[in-house]
């Protein structure tokens, strides 16, 4: 019975890590067989490539700043509802929600609310006598304005949060209480501690999803952009505006599936699997977290 | 995200009814007016969009907020203009086999990860998870050349078919599931002389059900908002184009203005939504009653 997941492994998982190793050393577009080629990837790699390292600069970014705010948001969101006694359930759907929509559909939507002309979040600006920016279209801004989108798809944290707030045992709080612990204190001694597995459970995927940034940026560009992005076409404008939002996974694709310069494409995923591989590592160590209590 | 997007659904259960009486009606108002604002925000962007898309063209241009006459001839447009139940076709089956061949190759994955003693499972499992929370783009190339042989690369097949040798994080979450149903009732299956196979079909896919769901819902929707998939294998053909796909070239191709650009995102919006409201209710109660916690 488990003999076709372990088929599955092996085809789509352990074969094809190695593969990439092996590929990441030769070049190769499809056509002509791999033609072995030594480590002139990492070369090219490390030394020549015009846009890797601004890539990774931007998916380095996108890690420093999108899972914290997205995590802080979530737990202050969550802490408040865990307080809201009616209507919880409805408060915790109106939060929820947004994270339900499909990533493409709340990027297009997010380029229209914040598209400089007509988009209303300019035109309220414009209410109050000011100057919108160009958001999407602005190279500085562009990232900060998927930051706003990335806080608006919070709710699957906040609901993981919400959960574990109001799994913390009342008696902590009682006996916290009698001891004359304050508000403050209360979350310092009792809150905290109780839901630091989560924390970092959601801090160490949060992590890993940020460093295969794609969808959102890849979609934000397209659209923004506003040219045509039929097939390999979307490469010439993933980026826009001016690369502020070309991550390093979009760059992969770039050179891989767009170029088909699949072995120079290898060796930026052995890149890529050895950055993941540290965030991994420090996530298997806790990975008891993964057995439900009770079980085993 | 895959991880925390499960936990958060099988996180909702009963919230609690509030633990301190007396509280100042100050600090009542006070959270609730920060609460009341922030979900006005919340909501705020999904109703614009709504409104924009009944808009005629000539005002999506203007500075008006509100449609001044309510029109329906963007959603008109978006299905004479563009082949939409195609799209819809597409995705559908992408998601609908890809569901459907999980459930039949990880669910007696998972149970004899969760409930039959064999050599290596730890390995195993942590294969599994590693699999699921490495990002795909590291094994892509190998595996797009794969299918680019079979000559199966301009279709949705290569993100169908891998599901019939199991999905990693249906797997994980299967047997996170299968964990909880007890054991005792397995060991009196199996002094009856049941099979394990036998015991997975009556015995603990019954009282998995809930688990089983929430797993087939995930992969569901997991594949019906997929991009980054028919981008690397379907972009070159329109034919085999799901709508979420379409929906991000919508603009570049056919969307002069807005209009019918957020009519068609309601399009791909509205489904999603209206099946989460229907799916919450049995997802919410199974997961209770399986006592599982994320």
């Amino acid at each position: 019975m488990l003999a076709p997941a372990l088929l599955g492994i092996l085809v789509f998982f352990a074969y094809p890590l190695v593969a990439s190793v092996f590929f990441s050393f030769t070049r190769y577009d499809l056509v002509s067989p791999p033609e072995w080629i030594g480590l002139r990837n990492y070369e090219y790699l490390f030394t020549k490539d015009p846009k890797v390292w601004s890539a990774a600069l931007n998916t380095l970014w996108f890690i420093v700043f999108l899972t914290p705010i997205k995590i802080i948001t979530a737990l202050c969101v969550a802490g408040l509802l865990a307080r809201a006694r009616r209507a919880a359930g409805f408060w915790r759907t109106v939060f929820y929600l947004p994270s339900l929509v499909p990533p493409v559909a709340s990027v297009v939507s997010f380029v229209f609310l914040f598209n400089p002309g007509t988009g209303p979040v300019n035109q309220i600006l414009r209410f109050f006598g000011v100057d919108g920016p160009l958001w999407f279209n602005d190279p500085a801004l562009a990232k900060p304005s998927l930051l706003l989108l990335g806080v608006w798809v919070m709710g699957d944290i906040m609901v993981i949060f919400l959960a574990a707030l109001l799994d913390v045992p009342k008696e902590q709080y009682e006996a916290a209480s009698l001891d004359g612990a304050n508000g403050i204190q209360k979350v310092r001694f009792v809150t905290l501690p109780n839901i630091v597995p989560v924390l970092i459970f959601a801090l160490v995927t949060g992590i890993i999803a940020a460093l295969q940034y794609f969808t959102e940026a890849a979609v934000a560009s397209g659209v923004a952009s506003g040219k045509a992005t039929v097939g390999s076409g979307t490469a010439s404008m993933l980026g826009y505006p001016d690369g502020s939002l070309l991550t390093y996974t979009q760059w992969l694709y770039v050179r891989g599936f767009a170029n088909y310069q699949l072995g120079y494409a290898s060796a930026l995923a052995v890149l890529l699997f050895v950055v993941a591989a540290v965030f991994l590592v420090f996530l298997l160590r806790r990975v008891d977290a993964f057995n439900p209590e009770g079980a085993k | 995200m895959t991880v925390t997007e499960t936990r958060a659904l099988v996180a909702p259960g009963s919230v609690n009814g509030g633990r301190r009486r007396g509280r100042p009606i100050l600090a009542w108002i006070a959270e609730h007016t920060v609460l009341s604002v922030l979900a006005v925000m919340f909501i705020a962007p999904i109703v614009f969009v709504a409104l924009t898309s009944l808009m005629s063209s000539d005002q999506t241009l203007t500075a008006s907020l509100i449609p001044d006459p309510w029109e329906w001839s963007n959603y008109r447009d978006v299905l004479v203009s563009t082949p939409l139940a195609r799209w819809f076709g597409n995705s559908a089956l992408y998601a609908v086999a890809a569901t459907a061949f999980m459930v039949l190759s990880s669910v007696p994955a998972a149970y004899v990860l969760a409930k039959i003693r064999i050599p290596y499972a730890n390995v195993i499992f942590l294969i599994i998870i590693v699999a699921m929370l490495l990002p795909p783009q590291v094994t892509a190339v190998p595996v797009y050349i794969m299918w680019s042989k079979l000559g199966l690369t301009g279709t949705l097949w290569p993100l169908i078919l891998p599901n019939l040798l199991g999905d990693a994080f249906s797997i994980f979450l299967l047997r996170q599931f299968f964990l909880t149903v007890p054991t005792d009732y397995l060991d009196a299956a199996r002094v009856d002389g049941a099979s394990e196979f036998g015991i997975l079909i009556r015995v603990v896919v019954p009282m998995a059900k809930p688990g089983i769901a929430a797993a087939a819902i995930f992969l569901f929707f997991a594949s019906w908002n997929d991009y980054y998939g028919p981008l690397l294998y379907a972009s070159e053909n329109p034919d085999w184009w799901p709508v979420s796909y379409a929906l991000a070239t919508f603009r570049g191709t056919h969307g002069t203005d807005w209009g019918s650009t957020m009519a068609l995102t309601m399009l791909v919006l509205v489904p999603v939504v209206v099946v989460f409201f229907f799916a919450q209710r049995t997802f919410v109660e199974g997961i209770t009653l399986s006592g599982v916690k994320g």
